[in-house]
């Protein structure tokens, strides 16, 4: 013991030959000096639901510098909005963003209705309600397998995806479609609900329920997944004005801004539901507050079901729609999506044609700024789960 | 809301005040002072959200109208602040140092709309449109059918067919000559 002494340490210095010059905190990026490699996750990436890349610069497998690249999927919805009538837009729209694609239908019509100063019948006011929170459950389903597969655990993705088929035949027999259900057309919606179809939906909220207890014994109750979500990618409370972060990413981290419940729309103002929030603010917390969003979905659809009035009226009046002229004059109509407020702006200048249509998706900010920043100092293993945690939806990104 | 429109009228020349929805404001301001109106919204009326930043482009009045939208938690009210710019070597002043994320918004309307945001960081990388050499698309008068006959070409051997004449002499050949369709006529 007594041979330590400060001399022995004093003019101590590591060897940091192999390790890159650090300037300002930051470790100065030289690709030359060998210390550094660059490498491309993506486009094609089992994380993500369309084709996005992060180029990366690791040292060792630690990230130090990120960069999201987009345009795979570009497919310029916006010109060819301007070039239809707005009817014809109303098909176009549900392809910006696949596993969701009700959220842009609803607030496609919704704007056009705004402009036109049309207002739709109750019951189809019900019929979109219970459309959109199914869509919004789908989306949560297919997501929590993506999270799960994203760190190498594949059966959940299996089970919930699996899941979720039932939910699309469950479409399919309310709107006709699986994936793009074209459902709620500006004026109301297209189909009534068939005979069957709230026995059906009751014995799946069950089995989706039984499903669930599943979903948490593996997922939330596993140590390895909270060993590697818990302090991952953590969003300071500071963080989410900044960035304009919305959604479950937001609410993970204490801020409770939900659409459904700060700006009501549709029938969502008159059910019973709560804000779900966390306040720790990492990749987990987001994952939870995500799984009791599925609860709440499902709560709401039983909810739902049983106040559609039986009859009513589905569509509201319109007129030819194929030389339909919407008086000029510009809205925004914002909804909830699983990603977050998701919202359109729509410029009419007086034409048969839209003079602008832009949708906004929350992806924008979350896979470009967010990502971008919350990657630095992470391992590179771990990207995926942070790209997938923070719900990237490419398509809505470049539109 | 109320003092925040008079405030507002009172310190800015702003126009065409519009209450779209109880949740949904619109107001023009001028191009000068768009930063410190975004700062008196952000910093004093908590309308610390911004939702989107895009532009519309107004051909006609050889103009492009910018779109602010922003959001009030406390309030739960969008607030839409539009400015209106020449269309000829548009630029604007950028809004990066108030929001991170603008920059990105700043960036896409550079390569969609030839927009220019001096200073704004990395607005000369390509968005979407990576090697784009023609006049930016999103404008109105972008040719769309010029710019893809000149790019693309037509597969050699497949033939167009004029829908209707199609419709008339495929589909409906029998149709037309049917007894109903001739009781009709006669």
């Amino acid at each position: 013991m007594d041979k330590i002494s400060k001399s022995n340490y004093e003019n101590f210095k590591a060897d940091r030959s192999k390790f890159p010059e650090m300037g300002n905190g930051k470790p100065v990026i030289d690709l030359d000096s060998q210390k550094f490699t660059k490498i491309w996750q993506g486009p094609q990436h089992p994380g993500v639901t369309g084709n996005m890349s992060v180029e990366i610069i690791v040292s060792g497998d630690e990230i130090v510098d990120a960069k999201t690249h987009v345009g795979y999927l570009h497919r310029a919805f916006e010109k060819l909005l301007e070039r239809r009538k707005y009817i014809q837009g109303f098909t176009i729209v549900n392809r910006i963003c696949v596993p969701e694609p009700d959220t842009n239908e609803y607030c496609y019509s919704a704007a056009v209705e705004d402009l036109a100063g049309i207002e739709i019948p109750e019951k189809a006011m019900w019929l979109r309600t219970l459309n959109l929170e199914m869509s919004r459950l789908g989306s949560f389903l297919m997501w929590i397998g993506g999270q799960a597969n994203s760190l190498g655990m594949s059966a959940i993705g299996q089970w919930t995806i699996g899941m979720r088929d039932f939910w699309l035949d469950l479409f399919e027999e309310m709107t006709g479609g699986c994936v793009y259900h074209m459902y709620m057309i500006p004026g109301g919606v297209r189909k009534n609900l068939p005979t069957s179809f709230k026995d059906n939906a009751r014995d799946l909220i069950v089995r989706t329920r039984k499903l669930l207890i599943d979903v948490e014994k593996t997922f939330f109750n596993n140590s390895i997944i909270k060993s590697r979500l818990q302090g991952l990618g953590i969003i300071t409370p500071e963080m989410i004005d900044e960035y304009g972060i919305v959604g479950p990413n937001a609410r993970g981290s204490g801020k409770e801004y939900d659409v459904r419940q700060n700006n009501p729309y549709v029938k969502y103002g008159e059910l019973d539901m709560k804000m779900i929030t966390s306040t720790v603010g990492d990749a987990y917390a987001r994952a939870e507050v995500r799984y009791r969003e599925i609860h709440q979905s499902l709560d709401l659809i039983s909810q739902i079901l049983d106040r559609i009035p039986e009859k009513g009226e589905i569509q509201a009046k319109l007129p030819n729609v194929l030389h339909w002229k919407i008086p000029a004059g510009e809205t925004y109509i914002k909804a909830e999506s699983t990603r977050g407020e998701h919202g359109f702006y729509v410029v009419s200048d007086g034409s048969k044609f839209p003079r602008r249509v832009f949708a906004r998706g929350a992806s924008y900010t979350h896979a470009i700024s967010v990502l971008e920043k919350l990657a630095v100092n992470i391992s590179i293993s771990d990207l995926a789960a942070l790209m997938v945690s923070l719900h990237t939806c490419p398509p809505e990104i470049e539109r | 809301m109320k003092d925040i429109l008079t405030n507002l009228e009172q310190n800015f020349a702003v126009s065409n005040i519009e209450k779209k929805r109880d949740d949904l404001y619109f107001i023009n301001v001028e191009k000068k002072q768009i930063i410190s109106v975004l700062t008196y919204l952000k910093d004093y009326a908590e309308f610390t959200h911004l939702a989107f930043l895009q532009a519309v482009d107004r051909i006609e009045e050889n103009q492009f109208q910018l779109t602010y939208m922003l959001y009030s938690f406390q309030h739960k009210t969008n607030f839409a602040v539009r400015v209106l710019i020449k269309r000829d070597n548009a630029e604007m002043i950028s809004i990066h140092k108030l929001w991170k994320h603008a920059w990105q918004y700043q960036r896409e309307l550079k390569e969609m709309f030839g927009i220019n945001f001096p200073d704004s960081p990395r607005v000369d990388e390509s968005f979407v449109l990576e090697g784009w050499e023609e006049m930016p698309p999103m404008r109105r008068d972008f040719d769309t059918l010029e710019y893809s006959t000149k790019t693309f070409y037509q597969r050699p051997g497949r033939s167009t067919n004029d829908p209707k004449k199609y419709m008339e002499k495929k589909l409906y050949k029998d149709f037309a000559k049917s007894p109903v369709i001739a009781r009709k006529d006669g």
